[in-house]
């Protein structure tokens, strides 16, 4: 029972065989070693045994990323970054390019699931503790690839040039005027010019291009992070030893494999027979800079930020609310940033934390609720409800956290992965009583 | 205990929220389109070919005095069933114009499958001047750029009524049950034997709008049907690699006390 996994076989013996194949790898990898990384990486990188399905969503992500460049480059193809000329090429697209409208939908679909699979990677981390030590800086780069993902899929959401996409742009870029002094400089600055308009276009189109290999920079300092103290787990407990932990390849190569299969089928729902229920009617009609649409409303994944933005609707201390609900949204993920030193708790898993675990269901509960609020007009208690949500959202992190870190008797951790896995005995290190659950 | 906790604290939520959209609800008017049953609709949904024929009927002769439908072409009409040679004379019919010529001019010519089909106007300033200051839309997309899709659409067609007695008219509207604020500037288009049909459909009201609102998705959405018969392919090809690669998953995993 307590044999320790072997790893996969046949991948160890390619660098060492004296087949014609291994040694034409050999002589590459002296000079470039590319397949001794591959096999450090894949098949002797341990990985805890325990991980659960919530742990497939990174890779997910991954992957993600890749079929959103992939989709990209060719629709930049066809599409033609010009204020006059935009919406009809991407009409072009929908209708004479061969596969031009799948491309399309998986692309916009795509960037939906994007934010998909990052949220839960994210409330993920939030429950495990994924962002304790030693993972700091494997939590911040994270935090820094959602910024760029925001960036991104923000500034795509503007290229297709219709009223959706026009009047997103005025009302965000418009933010940046909250800033006192040089706020109306770095407004013209975006616009490249008085007003969206065609320069707004070129440069977005042009960032839209270039941010998503800067987000494949930083997933691959994600990824080296990851790869130096390995995967957090369940329970929170750091590799104590061989019994711990096995092989990423194959045991969740074929997990992440069988997990990313089902993903494509909820993904192949939405492009196939939904693939306009996650946008807006309104981004079908062409941008006309004389017309405001009725609400202007941002993409789904940008509504619990928008609620906190329009929050603030009096001015404080002399401060307009308008800038206020501008640093309070951006601090909202920003706070992120600071979270490993906001939680003074030493327990990573929720699992062992009794009062965080409700706390957590409390904040994934407010996010929901300030994505309600976000998505109807700000109008009688709508507008108390987003401030008494806005409120409890850093409340959570700046008053609860570090709170109950202080309070909470956190339960009794398991003696090892191996120990908690296996059951009590199992495994050379796990002598002592295991804690059941 | 801490379930209990959460799903209290969950249902509160949903309470406050529900008691917050009553009146959010209460201001709004406009009634939701009620829905139709297309058959472009579900999994399977095809454009009824008959009903797109007549639809275009309907346009041609009816809706294309005002509005233009710029992001199609004559050879599009293949798609909902014409013959090369019947389309080649649907274009023939129309005045394209083309140019410049060896003398710099530009000239008329008979339409060709492969030119767009021609607006009513030959700009948006044209078209306001002609309908009181309206800018009839183009239709191409319309049945995507509207909540509600094609049932707005055939909602709207139908939605002329006389106004309620207290109801305050502004000059050149009409009331339509449909449209936010209720008083849209188009006039009540459709009415019965309007058209002839060749196949014998009674040309009615809600007949017409149901052919024209096909004839509107499908050229909102051309991709539909091809978009329908891929999806089904690939989501059963995923749905059989699901479960080869749950099978794998469960017998490599086997190795392994997990």
């Amino acid at each position: 029972m307590a044999a320790p996994p072997t790893g996969a076989a046949g991948g160890a013996s390619i660098l060492t065989s004296n087949t014609r194949t291994g040694r034409i790898i050999r002589w590459v990898d002296y000079r470039l070693p590319f397949v001794a990384a591959l096999q450090h990486e894949l098949n002797e990188y341990p990985t805890p045994r325990n991980l659960n399905y919530w742990w497939n969503f990174g890779s997910l992500a991954g992957i993600m990323l890749v079929i959103m460049i992939a989709t990209g480059v060719i629709l930049a193809m066809h599409y033609t970054p010009n204020a006059d000329l935009a919406f009809d090429s991407v009409e072009r697209l929908m209708r004479d390019v061969n596969y031009g409208w799948l491309l399309r939908y998986i692309h916009m679909n795509g960037a939906s699931m994007f934010f998909v699979l990052v949220y839960i990677h994210i409330f993920r981390g939030l429950y495990y503790g994924s962002y304790k030590y030693p993972r700091e800086l494997l939590w911040m780069l994270g935090v820094v690839i959602l910024l760029l993902m925001m960036a991104t899929a923000f500034m795509g959401y503007v290229l297709p040039w219709g009223q959706m996409s026009y009047w997103g742009a005025t009302v965000i870029t418009n933010l940046f005027s909250a800033i006192p002094v040089v706020g109306s400089k770095i407004v013209t600055l975006l616009w490249g010019g008085f007003t969206v308009g065609n320069p707004t276009l070129n440069r977005f189109f042009s960032l839209h291009y270039l941010l998503p290999f800067v987000i494949v920079a930083v997933v691959g300092l994600h990824i080296i992070a990851l790869h130096t103290h390995g995967s957090n787990n369940p329970l929170g407990i750091d590799h104590r030893g061989p019994q711990d932990s096995i092989p990423f390849h194959p045991y969740y190569t074929i997990k992440d494999m069988f997990g990313l299969s089902v993903f494509l089928i909820i993904f192949a729902i939405f492009v196939f027979y939904m693939p306009n229920s996650l946008g807006d009617a309104q981004n079908y009609i062409p941008a006309n800079p004389l017309q405001t649409p009725p609400d202007i409303v941002p993409e789904w994944y940008f509504l619990p930020f928008y609620a906190i933005l329009r929050s603030i609707t009096f001015d404080f201390l002399g401060i307009p609310g308008k800038l206020i609900g501008v640093i309070l949204m951006f601090s909202s993920i920003l706070l992120l940033f600071v979270l490993p030193w906001l939680d003074t708790s030493r327990v990573r898993s929720a699992r062992f934390r009794p009062i965080y675990k409700i706390v957590y269901w409390f904040l994934l509960i407010d996010v929901f609720v300030l994505g309600y609020v976000g998505h109807n007009p700000p109008s009688g208690s709508i507008v108390t409800i987003g401030q008494i949500a806005t409120f409890y959202y850093f409340l959570h992190f700046l008053i609860l956290i570090p709170l109950i870190g202080k309070i909470e008797r956190p339960r009794p951790l398991p003696i090892s992965i191996g120990a908690a896995v296996l059951g009590a005995g199992a495994g050379a290190a796990a002598a002592g009583p295991t804690e059941r659950h | 205990m801490p379930r209990q906790y959460v799903l209290a604290a969950l249902a509160a939520c949903l309470l406050v929220l529900g008691t917050a959209t009553v009146p959010a609800r209460a201001q709004e008017e406009t009634p939701t389109p009620p829905k139709q049953d297309w058959s472009f609709n579900g999994v399977f949904g095809t454009y009824d070919r008959a009903a797109l024929q007549r639809g275009f009927q309907v346009y041609k002769e009816v809706c294309s005095a005002c509005h233009p439908v710029k992001h199609l072409y004559f050879r599009n009409l293949e798609d909902i069933g014409y013959s090369e040679d019947q389309v080649k004379g649907i274009a023939s019919q129309a005045q394209v114009t083309d140019g410049p010529n060896d003398q710099g001019e530009m000239f008329q010519r008979p339409g060709r499958p492969s030119d767009p089909i021609p607006g009513p106007f030959a700009n948006d300033n044209a078209a306001r001047a002609a309908n009181n200051g309206a800018l009839p839309p183009d239709l191409s997309l319309i049945t995507k750029a509207r909540d509600g899709n094609g049932d707005y659409v055939y909602a709207i067609l139908n939605g002329f009524k006389d106004p309620p007695a207290n109801f305050k008219m502004t000059e050149g509207t009409y009331y339509n049950e449909y449209f936010a604020g209720h008083q849209i500037k188009m006039p009540p288009p459709l009415s019965a034997d309007q058209v002839k049909f060749a196949d014998g459909t009674q040309a009615t009201v809600p007949q017409m709008a149901h052919d024209v609102v096909t004839f509107l998705s499908w050229a909102a959405e051309p991709s539909l049907e091809q978009r329908h018969r891929m999806g089904f392919k690939v989501i059963v090809f995923l749905l059989i690699l699901t479960l080869v690669l749950y099978a794998a998953k469960r017998k490599i995993w086997a190795r392994i006390p997990h």
